[in-house]
């Protein structure tokens, strides 16, 4: 195991409030070794943020780890003050989030934001840090870099923004990557290069990547294993092939059928009937069990997990399609 | 397509520009020329009343740009745009809702907003009956109105932006990436939502989104951008069926495809040219597989006797369209 560079062990983020304490993530264990890239989907508002701001050690306060553990490559993370994580954060783990805004300073030229962060996290000087900058921007597919360093981030398209978050990410050549939606406002050949770029940095520099996505295709195109996230807890975790073309779990397939296709018209999509509970109102059982045409009296009862494999999925369906 | 008898909106040679000269300082003591950015060179198209109108292409082609020139949030350099429709009833669904949603506002005064606008002297009860009509249509409960935009994940706050557009009770509708926080399953309610809302009350869509498979699924007819210009524009099943443009035919291979999927796909060869300083000639010479000489110093234009004014390239008027 000593390839494993990110070993999150159940943990639990919780977020106190007047009428009671909100469970956003509730006991989820997962790892990422070296060179792998797990892909983490599922319903909006599951807790495939909360579960990346933790790693990160940025939950806003009133949220707090409530319980579990959070390893990087063998050194305890999530007990660490905020200067300690700082300095982790950036050095050994990138952040990219869907929202560019949140990473870049609206009020500095894009160049000096990079070079600030080149020169925190190595010893380059301002001229060195200037030149790995623009290979940076470069390397992410900024056109015209000399003319666009000094540019303000108002000044470039939404996609262009993101690649300029993930130049920022890289800067500093982390262990772990925690990219959440890094492509969700790209076009399809920006996202090729970005996940064309992330599985380079895997392949050549053996970083483990989560990569937090809501397209099917690209988890399907770029990961190695999936995490399937349902209100708080993992409904499914497994390889690509697994969990693309052979869902275990009824949340998972309904996933996977609501997808638009490439090749067939349909005059409505499949949807999943219902949504998720609030998180102040999961039902006793499996969390999914009102929208769960399989349901029987166990899923009311019981909490499915996954077991102690970390592989599979989290349901009393047994294989022969009954709740045992 | 000179006849246009049921447009609710005409562009023609629609221009946009912005100044990105470094600062005077700098220009005064570098030496450095003024330079505009054409985000938006030369557009036209028109939208049937009731249809769906899709912008695809490259981040950074011009696509919002052109979403905001419609709803009068940028004033046009040049062309101009016809709305044959109320103009109060023009909504616009933003690419980034984190910095559309007002931070101190509560939900519930967000959503009522446009409503209030629009019928200024509506009953507070009738308003508030509607918001919680509208939380619901998105998949919210009423009692999120009462929260605040950052209490949410971002595929909610997608969802709240939604359902403040819908609550100005718009006729015409711009969607700039509506979905794209969206989980595949909310996704595919609120693309079924949005398509039942146009099949009875008629609603016309301007639709942004870089996901093919969502464009394939919504539109009626696709305009592809490149570098701040149409150079294809299609029915939808005749631009997936025969695509004519070389730029749209490497778009449509570079699809992340789930039920074919392609580990090693490489992205599109080249750079992605600057707008500021656009390649001469066609601006995709550069990455065409298909240029010759012509190319490099005439810009092809969409022309009635070209493929009825669907595709501006030189290779396309002499029957040449195949990249392979
Ligand atoms: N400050 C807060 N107070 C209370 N609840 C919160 C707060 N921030 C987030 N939540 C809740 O925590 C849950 C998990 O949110 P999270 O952002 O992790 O979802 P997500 O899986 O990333 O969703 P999306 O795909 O929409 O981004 C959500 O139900 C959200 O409403
Ligand atoms: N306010 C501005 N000032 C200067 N340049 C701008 C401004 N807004 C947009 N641009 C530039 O105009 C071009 C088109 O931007 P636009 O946002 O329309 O692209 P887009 O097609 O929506 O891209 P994306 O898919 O990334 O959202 C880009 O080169 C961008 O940098
Ligand atoms: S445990 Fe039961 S309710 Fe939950 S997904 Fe499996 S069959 Fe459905
Ligand atoms: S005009 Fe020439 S360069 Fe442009 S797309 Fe057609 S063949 Fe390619
Ligand atoms: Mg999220
Ligand atoms: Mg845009």
């Amino acid at each position: 195991m000593s390839d494993v560079v990110l070993d999150v062990q159940n943990l639990r983020v919780e977020f106190p409030t007047r009428k009671g304490i909100l469970t956003a993530v509730d006991d989820i264990s997962l790892q990422i070794r070296q060179g792998e890239i797990l892909g983490m989907v599922g319903e909006s508002g599951a807790g495939k943020s909360m579960t990346g701001m933790s790693i990160l050690g940025l939950l806003e306060p009133p949220g707090r780890i409530a319980a579990g553990t959070i390893h990087l490559s063998g050194d305890r993370i999530d007990d660490l003050d905020d200067t300690a994580m700082q300095s982790i954060r950036g050095r050994r783990i990138g952040a990219i989030f869907q929202d560019p805004l949140t990473s870049l300073n609206p009020l500095f030229r894009v160049g000096d934001q990079l070079v600030e962060t080149i020169r925190l996290h190595t010893d380059l000087d301002k001229s060195a840090a200037r030149e790995r900058a623009k290979d940076l921007m470069r390397e992410v597919g900024i056109p015209a870099v000399e003319e666009r360093i000094d540019n303000y981030p108002h000044q470039f398209s939404g996609g262009m923004r993101q690649r300029i978050v993930i130049a920022l990410a890289l800067c500093a050549e982390p262990e772990l990557i925690v990219a959440d939606e890094p492509t969700t406002a790209l076009d399809v050949s920006i996202q090729a290069q970005i996940t064309a770029l992330l599985k380079r940095l895997c392949r050549e520099r053996g970083t483990a990547v989560m990569l937090v996505t809501h397209d099917m295709g690209v988890i399907a195109e770029t990961a190695d294993r999936v995490a399937v996230m349902y209100a708080g807890r993992l409904a499914e975790v497994g390889t690509v092939d697994d969990v693309v073309r052979r869902p275990k779990h009824p949340y998972t397939s309904g996933l996977m059928g609501s997808i638009p296709s490439l090749r067939k018209d349909v005059a409505e999509l499949q949807m999943i009937p219902g949504s998720m509970p609030r998180l102040n109102a999961i039902p006793p059982g499996c969390a999914f069990n009102p929208r769960c045409g399989h349901a029987g009296p166990r899923c009311h009862r019981d909490i499915p997990r996954i077991d102690s494999t970390h592989t599979g999925a989290a349901c009393w369906l047994g294989t022969k399609g009954e709740v045992a | 397509m000179n006849i246009r008898p049921n447009a609710i909106l005409e562009v023609d040679a629609l221009e946009r520009r912005f100044d990105v000269s470094a600062p005077w300082l700098n220009r005064l003591i570098e030496r450095k020329p003024r330079r505009t950015l054409r985000a938006v060179d030369g557009v036209d198209f028109a939208i049937q009343r009731g249809q769906t109108l899709a912008l695809v292409g490259e981040s950074g082609c011009g696509k919002s740009t052109i979403a905001k020139l419609v709803t009068g949030l940028h004033p046009p350099s040049g062309g101009n745009i016809r709305f044959h429709g109320d103009r109060d009833r023009l909504q616009m669904i933003f690419q980034d809702p984190f910095a559309s949603l007002n931070p101190r506002w509560r939900v519930g005064r967000i959503i009522a907003e446009p409503l209030r606008t629009l019928r200024p002297d509506t009953p507070t009860e009738q308003v508030s009956a509607r918001v919680d009509e509208l939380l619901r249509t998105v998949g919210l409960a009423p009692a999120d109105g009462l929260k605040f935009p950052h209490e949410f994940s971002g595929g909610q706050r997608q969802r709240i932006s939604i359902a403040r557009a819908l609550a100005g009770e718009p006729e015409f509708l711009v969607c700039d990436e509506p979905t794209s926080a969206l989980d595949v399953s909310v996704q595919a309610q609120v693309l079924n939502l949005m398509k039942k809302l146009q099949k009875d009350m008629g609603l016309t869509y301007l639709f942004i989104s870089h996901d093919l498979s969502v464009v394939r699924h919504m539109a009626d007819v696709i305009a592809v951008m490149y570098l701040g210009r149409i150079v294809e524009i299609q029915p939808t099943a005749d631009l997936f069926a025969n695509p004519l443009h070389p730029y749209t035919q490497l778009l449509l291979e570079t699809i992340p495809d789930l039920e074919a999927p392609k580990r090693d796909r490489s992205p599109m060869g080249g750079e992605v040219p600057s707008p500021v300083s656009p390649p001469s000639g066609c601006s995709f010479h550069p990455r065409c597989p298909l240029a010759f000489d012509r190319c490099k110093v005439e810009r092809p234009q969409r022309r009635p006797e070209v493929h009825d004014r669907r595709v501006a390239c030189f290779a396309a008027e002499q029957g040449k369209t195949d990249v392979q």
